[in-house]
């Protein structure tokens, strides 16, 4: 969902890319709250996972791939804080060293995987786990739920940009209904890749789960 | 609860992703992405720009020289996880020390 330069005009991109700034700036706040000295070099560990298992498309539907956008399975991990500045670390070097996705195009891209995925993602996680019982199955589902949800959020994202800003002239209807059908495909396997690596995680070192019992709490104490 | 110490599990994340990245990225989908295809099939792909760092020696997930496909994905691949694993660790680590003062 890395969007290239020239699908979205150059007033909207800047506008979002503000947006984005304002984002980062506020995650930077949280991170540094909900980040210790402990939970870090996980924060670090899911930015090279995260970029790894983009590079890995998987087929979709007729002619289309989906890839990992992560945010949720970041957010379960570390936080949404951090979660927010991991993506953006991975779509910045996407961006400048694998020219995935435009630079003028980047604060578009932010807006939608770092912020919209992560935030909508996680809150879904969230309610998902005020029905369940803090078991570690229960992360693990919440989270693949979440993650289900994150993908189609972030497409919206995009269908809101290019409503504001799109240089080409096509219904905006039109690209809401294709970008929402087709991200729920690829949300599938975003909830499959999430479940799995939270469940293995936990399985191995459950104290780091951000998402998982007292590890959220107790990582807010100042 | 720590079933695994830390050494292990960090060294085992950084080898999965090394797998995924430099091995397994060969045998990912090159079908366009759900954005991509979307913007084909109403027409608006027309609008894309190359990106100013089109150029780059690793554009599009290839290191620029390298004729075998395999090689030439896996080591940018490899590259990537490095770069991340610089930037991310360091950045966080600055992050999670920084609270203390």
């Amino acid at each position: 969902m890395h969007i290239p330069d020239g699908f979205i005009d150059l007033k909207t991109s800047a506008a979002f890319a503000a947006i984005g700034a304002a984002g980062v700036g506020a995650s930077l706040k949280g991170a540094t709250r909900q980040l210790s000295e402990k939970s870090a070099p996980l924060a670090g560990l899911t930015a090279v996972f995260v970029f790894a298992v983009q590079m890995l498309n998987f087929p979709v539907a007729a002619g289309t791939s989906g890839h990992l956008l992560g945010g949720v399975l970041a957010a379960v991990l570390v936080g949404p804080y951090a979660a927010s500045l991991v993506i953006t670390v991975v779509l910045i070097i996407q961006a400048f060293l694998f020219a995935d996705g435009g630079l003028t195009a980047l604060g578009l891209s932010i807006f939608n995987m770092s912020l919209v995925g992560v935030w909508v993602g996680y809150g879904i996680f969230l309610l998902v786990m005020k029905v369940l019982p803090m078991k570690k199955p229960s992360v693990a589902i919440a989270s693949a739920i979440g993650a289900l949800i994150s993908v189609p959020a972030a497409a919206t994202g995009f269908v809101l940009q290019y409503a504001v800003g799109a240089t080409a002239t096509y219904e905006t209807s039109a690209v809401l209904t294709a970008m929402v059908g087709t991200h729920i495909l690829i949300g599938i396997g975003e909830a499959v890749i999430t479940f799995l690596t939270i469940t293995a995680v936990l399985a191995s070192r459950s104290d780091l789960v951000f998402g998982f019992k007292g590890n959220a709490h107790e990582l807010e104490i100042r | 609860m720590e079933k695994v110490s830390n050494k292990k599990f960090y060294l085992g994340g950084l080898l999965v992703s090394l797998v995924l990245a430099g091995v397994v990225s060969f045998y990912a989908s090159s079908h366009p992405d759900g954005l991509e295809k979307v913007a084909e099939e109403i027409g608006f792909i027309e609008t894309a720009k190359d990106p100013a760092t089109a150029g780059s020696a690793l554009a599009d997930y290839g290191l620029a020289g390298v004729e075998n496909e395999r090689a030439s994905v896996g080591i940018a691949g490899v590259i990537g996880v490095a770069a991340t694993g610089i930037v991310a660790t360091s950045f966080f680590i600055y992050l999670g020390k920084r609270k203390k003062q």
